[in-house]
């Protein structure tokens, strides 16, 4: 009897490492196919668990990660201001991320023209999460929501912008990382 | 002479900082007592909390025409008039944005939009954007639910609608919702306040 229960045990162990491992493969292939359609949009679309190393690197280098979209306005004016102060200080071991939160339905029809138009030579990713809620606060917890919004950081130091650049502003932002 | 040059630049400067210091932390917090206004209606008239002797509260949103995030909740702030006008709290849509810099969100659009849409609420321009700073929204569609007290019509809930602005069949929880019906049950509110992304109110 009691070798039954063992073998009925075994079963429904080796059963359930079954379930996980069809499991894995099917997300697997999700993953496989969810790549497929990322590079022929060649973008990257992250929820705010994939986005947050992206965010917090611990380098030697200064970080600028500006939230943006395609639909505002004000965002779209800073834009160019991040483009130059990401090829003036390149060398200086700046690093420009431009956080995108356009729709997801207009990621084809309106951030990837966007992105080959203005020939953005910053890296720009997709962020597609609508636990607004949660990751917000988690970026920074005075953030309204409103964008453009930034940060600035380096392993040791990091500041949050709720509010519009100048290039001037920006570029003194920056410096104070930088000298 | 330098140097007063120098100190004048130097009191500008904090004064500056000092000044959008204060617009990004100012406004409402849960609890506070929200003002009234007299702020004018899609129809030519003028809309005051006051006006409203029957109601309960009000579900104050700032909202626009030309934010995505407003367009993609325009549905569902008609429902929600829709649900609680009669329960004792309609909704009231406040315009804040500078039409100067977004004419897609003047009268004639507003009343447009309005009529397009079926709104059942009245739709108000902050002329002059004298309200929204005082209540601290910083963007549309951001959501001041007021429970009208004693005292004063007291803030209850500050925040977004609900939790999933691309579509709301996939709503998981309805913030303003679950927030009305809790002071409809006499019951405290478990989510007083929320984050969520929108468009900057354009000054």
């Amino acid at each position: 009897m009691k070798h039954i229960f063992l073998l009925f045990l075994l079963l429904c162990f080796s059963c359930n490492d079954n379930v996980k491992e069809q499991k894995k493969v099917i997300s697997e292939v999700a993953d496989l196919e969810a790549k497929k359609q990322n590079s022929a949009l060649d973008l990257e679309i992250y929820d705010y668990d994939g986005l947050e190393p992206l965010i917090n690197k611990v380098d030697n280098k200064v970080h600028v990660v500006n939230f943006w979209a395609t639909w505002c306005a004000p965002c779209v004016k800073e834009l160019p201001f991040f483009e130059a102060v990401k090829e003036k200080y390149e060398d200086d071991g700046l690093e420009v991320l431009l956080v995108s939160l356009d729709f997801p339905k207009n990621y084809e029809s309106k951030l990837i023209p966007y992105i080959a138009k203005h020939n953005l030579k910053s890296k720009v990713v997709a962020l597609d999460d609508t636990d607004q809620n949660r990751w917000i606060p988690a970026i920074n917890k005075d953030w309204s929501g409103a964008i453009p919004a930034t940060i600035i950081y380096n392993k040791d130091k990091r500041l949050f912008f709720e509010k519009s650049f100048s290039q001037e502003e920006l570029e003194t932002e920056i410096q104070r990382f930088i000298k | 002479m330098k140097r007063l040059k120098l100190l004048t630049v130097f009191v500008l400067v904090t004064t500056l900082f000092a000044f959008t210091g204060k617009s990004v932390s100012d406004g409402y917090k849960i609890g506070d007592l929200a003002t009234d206004f007299s702020l004018e209606n899609i129809d030519g008239k003028m809309v005051s909390l006051s006006d409203y002797k029957d109601a309960k509260g009000f579900i104050v949103i700032f909202t626009c025409n030309t934010c995505p995030y407003a367009v993609a909740y325009e549905d569902r702030i008609v429902a929600l008039d829709r649900k609680y006008a009669s329960k004792g709290y309609p909704v009231i849509a406040i315009m804040p944005n500078n039409t100067d810099v977004k004419p897609g969100d003047n009268m004639e659009a507003m009343k447009a939009r309005a009529k397009a849409k079926g709104f059942t609420f009245p739709y108000l321009m902050d002329k002059g954007q004298k309200i929204y700073p005082q209540y601290g929204a910083t963007k549309t569609p951001h959501v001041y639910l007021l429970e009208k007290t004693r005292k004063g019509n007291e803030v209850k809930y500050i925040g977004a609608i609900d939790d999933n602005y691309k579509d709301a069949t996939a709503v998981t929880t309805k913030y303003v919702e679950d927030a009305v019906d809790a002071l409809l049950d006499g019951k405290e509110i478990k989510v007083k306040e929320t984050r969520a992304i929108g468009c900057t109110i354009k000054v």
